[in-house]
């Protein structure tokens, strides 16, 4: 019956840590640097919210765009931010996460061998969310020696007729490389004159620690060539709730919604009433949690250097891509080695661009007491694969 | 609030050497801050948060009372004079001025209830300036100094996620 998978599905690399996840699920007391999310619970006053709403029986579906409040809340939250209006009525979708924003805009703009520029390493769906929807993913390497950065020279070398759409991600995951306002005018001046749509992922955007987070849609001319994608997991501490936004141009918007209303109707209604809160009364809450994974980046990062492996400082999200190369192993078996003997779970680099196979990604929101127990641990590691 | 005295009042085992890569400062300014800290009395002392309630021993855990206090302030010392006289005791463990109904709240610790209760009748209500009290025994310790008390909470994310 397997050969009844469509071959598009069935030639979809498969995620690269698979296997590693599976032998991570039958360990106990494994300190895990391998998770994609925030270690602190969502807010209180967040929580609290969707029990009310559940009390109050909000059990509903919602319009298909999303609750017309949480969208106001949204548009007035980026207009008293960054100066930039966006229509609730026509330019905002709420969405299941980025994750569906991002496929609602590939399936909304792709037809067959359209071209879409990414950067690796990168977020592990990008390139499959491409290839889903029959485009051809047009991949930048970004290295450490640039600290993961792109260039406006990267990005005109693979401009191409065929090129349809960028999507790009500052503050990255797996990298942490983001832009600071000159940085990002370089790169916008390379895409001027050009006809692109540019698929901003800013999630880690509030996670951004040693200057302000320049959204690009601030810049001259990006407003009406950007879906600029937010949500509420990292920031707000709110992944399991699954909310995300996209805000773009009204025909953008309004083809996203029509894939939208087909495949997930809504998303659900209780995340968006918690979102509601989250935009309206948890900014405090969101400078606490970035203050603390900013002294826990500092503490993790001079540590790694400390025994021995090359990390360079992440400007934002809450993840070190540091290299492995001084130990001789793959990344593979490296976290299967590091797991096995010292029980610290890491994600190999592979999962986030071929070519990355001397890097590994650590999550370094866990608390301190456990960075250090981690760091003692990698350290003895590295030390005995030295000898 | 100075970002070394954030991160201790979280954690007082901190290090000055982790303090110091936290704050991307040198160990010595974190160190001769601390001291600065120390000696002006901003910094009181370290300590340790115990749940109590977690002890099998049942020697060990003690009963803890709120009691409101009215007083009579003191020509040219107002209430810090009585306050004194009262806090000054190894028995209690907070005490606050309050705006409002009474004056003083309290947060005695003793043995048992009848330790509480003769600290009261003896020592409390027998000083001048003390109108009236009113003793709560707390039943239960939820939320203390901002930490909740309970079991260790399990990570509960999966182990890997992109």
């Amino acid at each position: 019956m397997v050969k009844k998978i469509s071959d598009k599905v069935q030639f979809l690399k498969p995620s690269g840590i698979r296997e590693f996840f599976d032998l991570v699920i039958g360990m106990d007391d494994v300190i895990s640097l391998g998770v994609g999310e925030p270690d602190f619970t969502t807010p209180w006053n967040i929580i609290e919210s969707a029990i009310y709403s559940f009390e109050n029986g909000y059990t509903s579906y919602t319009s298909n765009k999303g609750l017309f409040e949480l969208r106001n809340e949204i548009s007035k939250n980026i207009k008293k931010r960054y100066g930039i209006h966006y229509n609730p009525e026509t330019e905002i979708l709420i969405t299941v996460g980025v994750s569906e924003a991002n496929d609602l805009a590939m399936r909304a703009l792709l037809n067959k061998g359209d071209e879409v520029i990414i950067h690796e390493p990168c977020y592990v769906a990008y390139e499959p969310l491409i290839t889903l929807s029959d485009g051809k993913a047009v991949i930048i390497r970004t290295s450490p020696a640039n600290g993961f950065k792109l260039s406006p020279g990267d990005i005109k070398k693979v401009l191409s007729k065929k090129t349809k759409a960028m999507l790009f991600n500052y503050p990255c995951n797996p990298t942490g490389a983001s832009y600071t306002k000159k940085e990002l005018s370089a790169i916008t001046n390379a895409l001027k004159d050009r006809d692109i749509i540019v698929m901003s992922d800013e999630i880690y955007g509030d996670l951004t620690y040693d200057f302000e987070h320049t959204p690009i849609i601030t810049l001259p001319g990006m407003k009406e060539k950007t879906l600029y994608l937010n949500g509420f997991s990292k920031a707000y501490s709110m992944t399991g709730w699954r909310i995300g936004y996209a805000c773009g141009p009204e025909w953008l918007i309004a083809a996203m919604n029509k894939v939208h209303q087909y495949t997930m109707l809504c998303a659900p209604i209780t995340g968006q009433i918690a979102a509601i809160e989250a935009l309206k009364r948890s900014y405090n809450s969101v400078l606490e949690m970035k203050n603390e994974y900013r002294r826990r980046r500092n503490l993790f990062i001079s540590g790694l250097n400390e025994i021995g492996l090359e990390a360079h400082m992440p400007e934002g999200a809450f993840y070190s891509f540091a290299s492995i190369k001084k130990t001789n192993m793959d990344s593979k078996t490296f976290a299967k080695k590091l797991l096995h003997s010292e029980k610290v779970a890491v994600v190999p680099g592979t999962a986030f661009g071929e070519g990355y196979d001397d890097f590994i990604r650590m999550c370094y929101a866990t608390s301190t007491d456990k960075l250090k127990e981690a760091l003692l641990r990698i350290g003895r590691f590295i030390k005995r694969a030295g000898k | 609030m100075d970002e070394i005295l954030e991160i201790l009042e979280k954690d007082a085992r901190a290090t000055p050497k982790e303090i110091a890569k936290m704050t991307r400062k040198s160990e010595q300014a974190v160190k001769k801050a601390i001291s600065e800290y120390e000696k002006k009395g901003v910094i009181i002392k370290y300590k340790t948060i115990v749940n109590k309630e977690l002890l099998k021993d049942e020697n060990c855990t003690d009963v803890l009372a709120l009691i409101e206090v009215s007083i009579s302030p003191e020509r040219g010392s107002g209430f810090d004079k009585v306050a004194e006289r009262i806090y000054s005791f190894p028995e209690v463990k907070s005490c606050y001025l309050l705006s409002g109904g009474y004056d003083l709240l309290l947060i005695i610790e003793g043995k048992s209830i009848h330790t509480i209760g003769n600290f009261v009748a003896e020592k409390l209500s027998t000083i001048d300036h003390v109108r009236g009290t009113q003793t709560h025994f707390i039943l239960k310790k939820y939320k203390d100094g901002g930490d909740i008390l309970r079991r260790i909470v399990k990570d509960k994310r999966i182990a890997i996620s992109m």
